[in-house]
């Protein structure tokens, strides 16, 4: 082995060893814009906080919220936006999109969501598939919803790395790319996994055979990661002889030492294998696990699995049995992820009730959110959180706006491990903000106003401002005939 | 949690045979979905499950009285085109009646515009209760196939439970247009219309069916009842196709109905002159495929604008019940709101020729009702109480159940 491979040897073992540092192989090239400061006035503020203010102001400058409260003072050459009878809020999360990889149109050349050629595909990034043109991003935006995770679909066990991005119009994902923001790693409980391969005559085909599959991929990534920290403990040892080594030969010309003159040789580190890599990572709590999980039997199950492997469990998504097993889930502190009233169209979804969301967010310490799985459903996740409102209002479960928010902001944000930089109308945070021509939580809602990192990017003004993908350019050229 | 107003009306009904008794449903906020419009503090006269007087003090002095305390009050809802008694899980097959599929070859077309789906209907379906607390109260049931374009034909069926579910005069014939339809018509979509035409002189021929034809006997004579004015639901959504489609139904006596038409509003002027109605997803504003680049949100308004007769339609089983989120939502993007309820009430009852007895609240139509916790459009709106044909619906389900099981669980949990 020359010295030049052995040195990217080296390079890559350090990259596996330090973990989620230096894995950046495709860094961010988002940039918050500059731009003059905004102070929003007078309007009705649900902080994501879990508190109302209503006769409020919202001062932005630089990219962040600089404060919040009444009869703020607007800085020199601040834009003043008249917000009276507006609702403002912070811009939504979406934790669940497949936007970018199935994307419009539903093509075959578009179709990059699943990887569904072996059940563990940890290797696979889904902003590998991401298309920035997807039209879907735009009306995601118009929605209000300025950051989501996209994830790989759930054909598989375990089916890849998840990406966050703020919603900014970019030619590449890079562009899009929150920054220092955690990778996901999806995966799928149930029906999804056992049909794709058991259609296949290959394993899965039964719920224990997913659990097999889960248990033997982290029992596999254990055992790489031990190989990994005995090369470390071995280079280690052969770093400290070498110097030593080299200490010993400044004096080698009085010091005959018999073991000095044997040949040290460094050791073989492991071979990379990237499937094994993204999990040891999620053991070593470098990346979250997100996964798609219907039944609540199952979830107890994953909670399990997770314990024996020694990871965590950030949000169960779909969840619609989480109702049956809302304690378990806020004692451990497990998110639960959830449509307002998607049932029935499998089996897993067949106990689907409306009043999943306020039943789960009931108990202390719970965290509920609001996902949608759809390029239709991200537009209105207001009304999402709604509908979940009303149900649980029949029930005795109230939840007030300043509360439901929080399935849309605060608590996604939670799960994402982003709660210090967004979710909440609170100095320091990002500015991400949406201007509601109300309360959102009305069908007849609509933004007005979305700010992403202080940088206004949907205006509902005639004419709007809003981003149009390279995809639709001459659409309306080719609506009007000559 | 039981219904007050269930509870009520069971006590002093009797149960189920409520149907030949007076009530009355006093001082309600009435949206007609008629000319008439919305009337305030209103009193609804119901007897023999039919609506025979609308106005203030009307009604015997006998009769049960339901003070809707200025509630709003509406038709029962349409569900729009599902598989509602014809699916219970889309994704396990044997649960699902919605699709003719032979699994024939592709050169071996199978038209069998005789299918009539109606009679796979499951009024004991767990959908239609979770449906009808909605306050849906009809449904119209879509067929497809698999080996052909032509998807037979379906009803509306009303969702009370009743075993004879179906509504006279509704039936009509199903037909998938545009790349979905091409798909099984050799690859283009200008061979729909050259296998249709085929169809059509053949149910026209008299005499047996020869070699290689696309019909049976029973498809012929199928088939021939609906190129005498009968209805037939074309979905399509490209803004060329519904064209060529209007087209051709009326060369051929067909009375056309688009289905989807996410870019009808690109046509509206000439569906507006043909008085071709479009049964549409407000909600539909991706460009999902090539025939739908034209996709907005503004579709509804700008039919409506244009003088077309729109209905709503999400074509989901398990979701009919959002047909209000349809409809409010087009509110937000301009569509009147009395327009948005004629969409989900007496247009789609009209189009499927049901209008004199469903779809409006006046004397003579089907006393299907719903009293609602507030606008009825609105998305934290609830259903309070839902009548069909004057039977008070108890406001239960699988799914209120399932709820009821667990809700004091959660309670009993540590509150936050």
């Amino acid at each position: 082995m020359n010295t030049l491979s052995r040195l990217a040897v080296l390079s890559s073992a350090a990259f596996a060893v330090s973990g989620a540092l230096a894995s950046e192989p495709f860094p961010s090239t988002y940039q918050v814009p500059a731009g003059s400061p905004v102070l929003i006035q007078g309007a009705t503020l649900l902080t994501g906080t879990g508190e109302r203010i209503d006769g409020a102001d919202v001062l932005i400058a630089d990219g962040r919220i600089q404060s919040i409260g009444k009869g703020l003072v607007a800085p020199a050459g601040a834009r003043i936006v008249d917000a009276k009878a507006k609702w403002v809020t912070p811009g939504l999360i979406d934790i669940h999109s497949h936007l970018g990889v199935y994307a419009s149109p539903a093509v075959k050349g578009l179709d990059d969501g699943n990887e569904a050629t072996s059940p563990v595909t940890s290797n696979v990034w889904a902003e590998h598939s991401v298309w920035p043109q997807d039209p879907g991003f735009e009306t995601a935006l118009e929605g209000g919803v300025t950051t989501l995770q996209i994830l790989p679909g759930s054909a598989n066990l375990i089916g890849g790395r998840s990406v966050v991005v703020k919603n900014v119009q970019g030619a590449t994902y890079q562009a899009m790319k929150f920054p220092g923001a955690a990778y996901g790693l999806k995966m799928a409980c149930g029906e999804n996994p056992k049909r794709v391969y058991g259609e296949k005559h290959q394993a899965p085909s039964t719920r224990m055979g997913n659990v097999a599959g889960y248990r033997q991929a982290f029992a596999d990534a254990q055992d790489y990661q031990q190989q990994w920290d005995k090369y470390t403990r071995e280079l280690a040892e052969f770093n400290k002889k070498k110097a030593e080594r080299a200490d010993g030969a400044a004096k080698k010309s009085k010091d005959k030492d018999a073991a000095a003159d044997k040949e040290l040789t460094p050791p073989v580190p492991p071979k990379r294998d990237l499937k094994l890599e993204t999990l040891a990572e999620v053991i070593k709590g470098n990346i979250r696990v997100h996964m798609h999980c219907y039944r609540s039997d199952e979830m107890a199950t994953m909670l399990d699995v997770a314990d024996e492997f020694g990871f965590k469990i950030v949000a169960f998504h779909h969840a619609v049995e989480a109702y049956k097993i809302a304690d378990r889930l806020a004692d451990k502190g497990v998110c639960a992820a959830m449509w307002a009233d998607w049932w029935g169209f499998k089996m897993e979804a067949y106990d689907g009730v409306q009043e999943n969301l306020a039943m789960v967010d009931f108990p202390e310490r719970s965290c509920a959110i609001v996902h949608s799985d759809s390029g239709d459903g991200i537009q209105r996740l207001n009304q999402e959180a709604a509908k979940a409102m009303a149900h649980g209002r029949r029930v005795g479960l109230n939840v007030p706006p300043e509360r439901a928010i929080r399935w849309l902001t605060a608590n996604p944000a939670k799960s994402l491990g982003l709660e210090d930089r967004i979710g909440t109308l609170e100095a320091g945070k990002a500015a991400d903000v949406v201007i509601w021509n109300g309360n959102p939580f009305s069908v007849y809602a609509l933004t007005e106003q979305v700010f992403i990192d202080g940088a206004l990017k949907f205006d509902r003004a005639h004419p709007p401002l809003k981003p149009r993908s390279d995809f639709l350019l001459g659409r309306h050229i080719a609506e009007a005939p000559l | 949690m039981k219904s007050v107003f269930f509870l009520l009306l069971m006590a002093v009904m009797g149960g189920r045979c409520a149907t030949a008794q007076e009530f009355i449903i006093r001082g309600a906020t009435v949206h007609t979905a008629s000319a008439k419009g919305t009337l305030k503090n209103t009193d609804v006269v119901v007897r023999g499950g039919v609506i025979v007087a609308i106005g203030s003090d009307a009604g015997a002095s006998s009769a049960m009285i339901i003070d809707a305390k200025g509630k709003e009050l509406t038709p029962g809802l349409f569900g729009g085109l599902t598989d509602i008694g014809l699916e219970e899980i889309a994704a396990e097959s044997q649960t699902v009646d919605s699709t003719l599929n032979f699994k024939s070859p592709e050169w071996d077309q199978q038209w069998r515009p005789e299918l009539d789906v109606t009679l796979a209907y499951n009024p004991r379906s767990v959908v239609v209760p979770i449906t009808r607390i909605e306050g849906v109260t009809w449904t119209v049931l879509a067929p497809s196939a698999e080996d052909s374009i032509i998807g037979g034909q379906g009803s509306a069926v009303a969702l009370d439970g009743r075993y004879d579910a179906a509504l006279t005069g509704s039936r009509s014939l199903f037909v998938q247009m545009g790349s979905a339809g091409a798909r099984v018509a050799g690859g283009t979509r200008a061979a729909e219309y050259m296998l249709l035409e085929q169809a059509i002189r053949e149910a026209r021929a008299p005499g047996p069916i020869g070699q290689g034809a696309l019909l049976h006997a029973a498809g012929k004579e199928a088939l021939s009842r609906y190129l005498m004015g009968g209805r037939v639901v074309f979905q399509v959504d490209r803004a060329a196709d519904i064209l060529s489609v209007v087209r051709f139904a009326e060369r051929n006596g067909m009375k056309p109905v688009i289905l989807g038409g996410d870019e009808a509003w690109l046509v509206a002027k000439e569906l507006a002159k043909t008085n071709v109605p479009v049964i549409l997803n407000p909600l539909d504003d991706l460009p999902m495929d090539f025939d739908r680049l034209g996709a907005t949100l503004e579709n509804a308004t700008r039919l409506q604008q244009a003088g077309v007769r729109i209905a709503f339609s999400s074509g989901d089983t398990p979701q009919a019940r959002l047909i209000r989120q349809l409809a409010g939502n087009a509110v937000a993007h301009g569509l009147p709101w009395e327009s948005a309820l004629a969409a989900i009430t007496s247009t789609p009852a009209d189009i499927f020729g049901l209008g004199a007895t469903h779809g409006r609240i006046a004397v003579g139509q089907s006393a299907d009702l719903v009293l609602w916790s507030g606008d009825p459009l609105e998305v934290t709106t609830l259903a309070d109480q839902v009548w069909i044909a004057g039977r008070p619906v108890e406001m239960k389900s699988r799914q209120t159940e399932l709820r009821d099981r667990y809700v004091e669980k959660v309670k009993a949990h540590q509150a936050r």
